[in-house]
C-alpha cells in the first residue's frame, strides 16, 4: 500500500521528473559537453556523474536556503559563486584521493561550473522551492545525468577498449574502434540513443 | 605561434575534438545568421577574458592562492560579459542590437572557462594564451557555422524519420564533422 501512496507524494514526482520526464540530457539537452567528452570509459562516467550530482545537490540547497536574500539582479553571479565553490571542493577531493581519475577528467572537472544542469536547476527550481525539495530535485537531476553517462559509457568502452571498468569483455581478436574513444563516438552514440528514445516515446521535435 | 593558431582551429578544434560549448552550439545552430552572431560574440568574449585572466592568475600564483582560480575566473568572466554588454549598448548600439542577445548566454558557454583553464594546465605564456584563445574561438565559430549551414539545408531538402528530427540529427551531423576533423590530426604540427 505504501508503494502505491508514494507515487502521489511531491517527493516522488520531483524525483521522477528529474530522472525521466525532464531528464537533463535527453529531454532538455543540457550538460552535453561533459556527457560527450567523459563517457568513453565507465569509470570516468561514474566519477563525473557523482561529481555533478554532489555539486547540483549542495548548490541547489544553498541557493534555496538563501533564496530570500539574493537580489534578483545579482542572482546569476551568486549562483556562479556558490557553484564554483563546491566545484573546487570536488576538484580538490578528486585530486587528493583519485589522482588517476582526476588526470583523466582534466579540465572537465572545473567545467562543472558551466554545466548548464547545475545552473538550470538553481534557476528553474531551487530559487522557488524550500530546501528539502531542492535537495531531492538536485539528487534526481544528478542521477538522471549520471544514468545517461554510464549508459553511453557502457556502449562506448567495450567498443573503444574492449573492456568494462577495466575488465576484458570482448573476445581476444576484437579490433578496437579508435573513433569510439574520441569525440565522434560520443556524438553518434548519443544521437542514436536519442533517436531510439524519441521513436519509442513518440515525442518528436517539429523543426529540423 | 602559427602552429598553435592552426592547431587550435583545426586539429584541436575546441567544439569538435574537445567537445566544448555544446549547449549553445546545438541551441543556436538553427540558422547561419544567428550562428555567426553567436560565434563572433564568443570570439570577442573568449579572447578578452583570456587576456584578463592571465595576469590575474599570475597574481594568484604569486600569493599562493591558485586553488581558488576557478572561482576568480568565473567572476572575471561574468563581470567582463556584463561590462561588455553595457559598453556596447552605450557606444555601439548597432552592434549591440545584432550581438547583444547572445552576450548573457556566453557566461555559461564552457569554451570561455575552458580556455582559461587550458592556459593554466598547459603553462602557456601571455602571447601563446592570446593566440590560443583567439584560435580556439575561431574554431568554435567555424564549427557552429558548419553545423548551422547543414541544418539550414536539411530543413529545406531533408526527409528525415520523425524520431531523428531535432537533436538526434544534430548529433549525427556533429559526429560526421568530428570524424572529418579527426582527420586533421595528421596535420598537427
Amino acid at each position: 500500500m505504501n508503494l502505491v501512496r508514494i507515487k502521489y507524494t511531491k517527493w516522488f514526482n520531483i524525483f521522477k521528473s528529474g530522472m525521466k520526464t525532464d531528464n537533463p540530457i535527453f529531454v532538455a539537452a543540457l550538460g552535453l559537453c561533459s556527457a560527450l567528452a567523459i563517457s568513453n570509459t565507465v569509470e570516468n562516467a561514474i566519477a563525473m556523474g557523482l561529481g555533478v550530482t554532489f555539486v547540483t545537490i549542495v548548490s541547489s540547497v544553498f541557493v534555496s536556503l538563501f533564496r530570500n536574500y539574493i537580489p534578483s539582479k545579482l542572482r546569476i553571479v551568486t549562483y556562479m559563486v556558490i557553484i564554483s565553490t563546491f566545484t573546487i571542493f570536488v576538484q580538490k577531493f578528486l585530486q587528493a584521493y583519485f589522482p588517476d581519475i582526476y588526470s583523466a577528467l582534466g579540465a572537465y572537472v572545473g567545467l562543472i561550473i558551466t554545466n548548464c544542469i547545475v545552473m538550470g536547476r538553481a534557476e528553474a527550481f531551487a530559487v522557488k522551492n524550500p530546501w528539502r525539495y531542492s535537495l531531492i530535485d538536485g539528487f534526481a537531476t544528478g542521477m538522471g545525468y549520471m544514468f545517461v553517462l554510464v549508459f553511453v559509457a557502457l556502449i562506448r568502452e567495450p567498443l573503444a577498449f574492449g573492456t568494462i571498468l577495466g575488465y576484458q569483455v570482448m573476445p581476444d581478436g576484437f579490433t578496437t574502434w579508435a573513433s569510439m574513444a574520441i569525440a565522434p563516438g560520443g556524438f553518434f552514440i548519443l544521437g542514436l540513443i536519442i533517436w531510439a528514445l524519441r521513436t519509442w516515446a513518440k515525442s518528436y521535435d517539429l523543426e529540423v | 605561434m602559427l602552429e598553435l593558431f592552426i592547431n587550435s582551429i583545426l586539429s584541436n578544434n575546441i567544439a569538435l575534438t574537445l567537445i566544448l560549448g555544446m549547449c549553445p552550439l546545438i541551441a543556436i545552430s538553427t540558422s547561419v545568421k544567428n550562428a555567426r552572431g553567436m560565434g563572433i560574440a564568443v570570439i570577442l568574449v573568449v579572447t578578452i577574458t583570456a587576456v584578463i585572466n592571465y595576469p590575474i592568475f599570475q597574481l594568484l600564483k604569486m600569493t599562493g592562492t591558485e586553488d581558488i582560480s576557478l572561482l576568480v575566473f568565473i567572476i572575471t568572466i561574468a563581470a567582463t560579459v556584463q561590462i561588455l554588454e553595457l559598453l556596447m549598448e552605450k557606444y555601439i548600439p548597432s552592434l549591440y542590437s545584432a550581438f547583444g542577445i547572445y552576450l548573457p548566454l556566453i557566461t555559461v558557454n564552457c569554451v570561455v572557462l575552458a580556455v582559461s583553464q587550458f592556459f593554466v594546465n598547459r603553462d602557456y605564456n601571455f602571447a601563446q594564451t592570446t593566440v590560443f584563445a583567439f584560435g580556439s574561438s575561431v574554431g568554435w565559430l567555424l564549427a557552429i557555422v558548419l553545423v548551422a549551414s547543414i541544418r539550414e539545408k536539411l530543413a529545406i531538402y531533408g526527409d528525415l524519420p520523425k524520431g531523428l528530427r531535432g537533436k538526434a540529427i544534430v548529433f549525427m551531423i556533429l559526429g560526421i564533422l568530428a570524424l572529418a576533423f579527426a582527420g586533421f590530426r595528421g596535420l598537427a604540427l
